[in-house]
């Protein structure tokens, strides 16, 4: 059981404050991914709670108890870094024991719970190496099982897959989310790729610059998002954005204008917006529509036919670039001039001044192509 | 060995540049290894070998034979001219520039030579009394403890604290971190020989003079062990130590079974180093110890060397047994240097 709570965490160092006071409630048993774009604070988040970074301020909860002047080795967390930090001078087996010996875990309970871990992560046949002696994947799994015999209460993971290739990432990608559904324990996970973030996640905190954007499941941040940061943060390829002018506000929805002409529709409550304000609209690829005989006329820029997606990078002639993917193949050649149209249900719309999200008046999949 | 010694610079014969390499290397290793292999030479001749002039590479002895009716051994002779050339004779006495000699087959006789018509005829000598005179007329074996014992103690000591310092200064960040640091390493613009009365000073204070601890104390805390070791050591990735505090370690923990194991390379130059400084360090002790037995290697070789008279067999013989224990210690510790220099360079 550990359910961790931070209520107004700061971080400063020196002059310059890094954290700015973070809210954020992680209930037991959750995978929760801490994501946002390199030195938005995420590693230092992570270091505050397994206590390697001070609090300046605001206070840390596990379990409801306050763990601020806790050491790092009394909160009992346990963290896979992302250069592994394997003991090099230490075997496989050592390095798994260390932190048990530290603790004056019996012997035979050692043993137990590291051929336990050997055989969960197939470490078996390197027990005897030194870490310098294994692969990258290998070293990872070392790293996680030396986590994995603490028996932790809650397990911290800062960007460990950013070191490994493509193809092992989205292994050891799987191989983390089973741990996860194996030992149901409470794990915090640090990276800035979100793809990571979509896949494994039960809950996802977008961080920008030391403050917390949004945080939620998974598709509500990806169907939701709160503002203009998250919408082009989640989702890959990124959302297509357009500056707009309102023409009309109705209770059905806006009526946009961008600065070439073309005219949009978006499904979303106007909130008080008036005919001339500012706004941005938000476009996923995958939901506009090429090659049809309504919408703006684009020139296809370059195609990338994946067999089963493809997309397309298009660019109108006043410059405005969008990107749409399409399931399945397309005849669509390279420079040719197509037609790009959009559903306005899937429209999301944001403020000129604040970026703020205008509520969508239908949300999800569940809309009507 | 033979095929590496022997390699050419082009495929075919010896160049001008193998010769020129060689040339080099060989007048080094005469540079380096001549005056050793001299004192070790030396140090098996006779006082009387010592002496001679002009000196001889080998331990060197004129060959002597007992003859019956003469109390002493009498040395050999070959006569080179005159009427008796080619035989080999004892010498009895000489008198101004003739030499009594007498045929050891037939001592009755007596044949009187010019002493430059005679050569004498050597062996190979290896005076041993000068190495065993060490044990038995000095007390070589407490010497031998006395800087075993400093050297040995020192080290330890030097290690332990100059670490403890490396890891505070390289893994700690704490206010003043760097004035610490640029104040150890200023220590090092101050020659020795200012520090030496106030040390003596505050070693006197403490009643330590004629102790070895006032050798070993002063000499522990070294600017260049602190440098090396924090070099080192700030190579050392702070997520291990950071992952080891996850893993519940102490600092204490972090350091001895982290840090300490990791600088291994780092530390084995420092102990070579100490090692080299109290063995043969001099000045010092020269100070510090005034009696007999507490003296050290060093200050029991510059006893040899006294006012009238100096017992060079006996001071080279100490000499030679002086340099071994530390020329085994380079000989076992090279290896991990070299092994740190290229894990350094890989990384």
């Amino acid at each position: 059981m550990a359910r961790l709570e931070l209520r107004g965490l700061v971080k400063d160092y020196v002059d310059l404050r890094t954290i700015h006071g973070v809210d954020l409630e992680i209930e037991d048993g959750t995978f929760c991914v801490f994501v946002g774009p390199s030195g938005c604070g995420k590693s230092t988040l992570l270091r505050m709670i397994a206590g390697l970074e001070e609090i300046t301020d605001g206070d840390l909860l596990i379990d409801g108890q306050r763990v601020n002047e806790q050491r790092a080795s009394e909160r009992g967390l346990a963290m896979v870094f992302q250069t592994y930090a394997l003991y090099p001078h230490m075997t496989v087996r050592q390095n798994l024991a260390f932190g048990l010996e530290n603790i004056k875990t019996p012997k035979p309970e050692i043993e137990s719970r590291i051929a336990e871990a050997a055989r969960m992560l197939q470490l078996e046949a390197y027990l005897d190496r030194r870490p310098t002696q294994l692969s990258g994947g290998q070293r990872q799994r070392v790293a996680i099982g030396r986590a994995v015999v603490r028996e932790p209460r809650v397990f911290l993971f800062d960007e460990p897959l950013s070191n490994l290739d493509a193809e092992l990432r989205v292994t050891m990608r799987g191989e983390i989310a089973d741990l996860h559904r194996r030992l149901g324990n409470t794990m915090i996970y640090v990276t800035h790729d979100q793809v990571e973030a979509m896949t494994m996640a039960d809950k996802i905190v977008v961080l920008r610059a030391g403050r917390i954007e949004q945080a939620g499941a998974p598709l509500d941040l990806y169907n939701t998002p709160a503002n203009r940061f998250v919408a082009g943060f989640i989702g890959s390829p990124r959302m297509n954005f357009v500056t707009c002018t309102v023409e009309t506000a109705t209770a059905e929805g806006l009526a946009l204008r961008d600065a070439a002409g073309r005219r949009y529709l978006a499904g979303v409550v106007p909130d008080g917006l008036t005919p001339g304000d500012k706004v941005e609209l938000g476009m996923r690829p995958e939901h506009l529509r090429v090659g049809g005989e309504e919408g703006h006329a684009v020139e296809v820029q370059a195609i990338e036919q994946l067999g089963g997606d493809c997309y397309l990078y298009c660019r109108a002639e006043d410059g405005l670039a969008l990107t749409a993917h399409l399931s399945g193949q397309t005849g669509i050649r390279r420079g040719e001039v197509a037609r790009i149209a959009f559903d306005p249900a899937y429209a999301h719309v944001f403020t000129a001044a604040d970026g703020a999200a205008l509520r969508r008046r239908v949300v999800g999949e569940a809309v009507p192509a | 060995m033979l095929g590496f010694l022997t390699r050419t610079r082009g495929r075919r014969r010896a160049d001008l540049t193998d010769w020129l390499a060689w040339g080099f290397l060989l007048l080094g290793v005469l540079l380096m290894l001549g005056p050793v292999l001299w004192i070790v030479l030396s140090s098996f001749k006779t006082e009387a070998a010592l002496q001679e002039y002009p000196p001889t590479l080998l331990p060197l002895a004129t060959e002597t034979v007992v003859v019956e009716g003469h109390a002493e051994p009498l040395p050999l002779f070959r006569v080179t001219e005159g009427e008796h050339a080619g035989r080999v004779l004892a010498q009895v006495r000489r008198v101004g520039l003739v030499a009594q000699m007498i045929d050891p087959a037939d001592p009755a006789t007596r044949i009187d030579v010019n002493i430059a018509a005679r050569e004498p005829v050597r062996e190979v000598d290896v005076a041993t009394e000068n190495y065993t005179t060490l044990f038995s007329r000095f007390n070589f074996l407490l010497y031998f403890w006395n800087s075993t014992f400093i050297t040995v103690v020192a080290t330890i000591l030097t290690v332990l604290f100059n670490s403890m310092a490396a890891f505070a200064l390289s893994k700690y960040k704490f206010r003043g971190r760097t004035v610490v640091f640029l104040l150890i390493i200023a220590t090092l613009m101050i020659p020795p020989t200012i520090n030496l009365v106030p040390i003596f000073l505050v070693v006197s204070q403490l009643g330590l003079v004629n102790s070895p601890w006032g050798v070993i104390w002063p000499a522990i805390a070294t600017p260049t062990g602190v440098f090396l070791l924090r070099q080192y050591m700030l190579t050392i990735p702070d997520d291990l130590l950071d992952a080891a505090r996850m893993d519940h370690a102490s600092e204490w923990r972090v350091y001895w079974r982290i840090v300490m194991p990791l600088s291994a390379p780092a530390l084995a130059v420092l102990v070579l180093f100490s090692v080299m400084w109290r063995w043969n360090e001099f000045l010092w002790p020269l100070i510090v110890l005034n009696r007999a037995e507490e003296f050290t290697l060093q200050l029991a070789l510059n006893s040899f060397q006294g006012e009238l008279q100096t017992s060079w067999s006996n001071l080279l013989a100490m000499t030679v047994l002086t340099l071994l224990p530390i020329t085994i210690v380079f000989a076992v510790l090279q290896k991990y240097i070299t092994q740190g220099i290229a894990q350094a360079g890989v990384k």
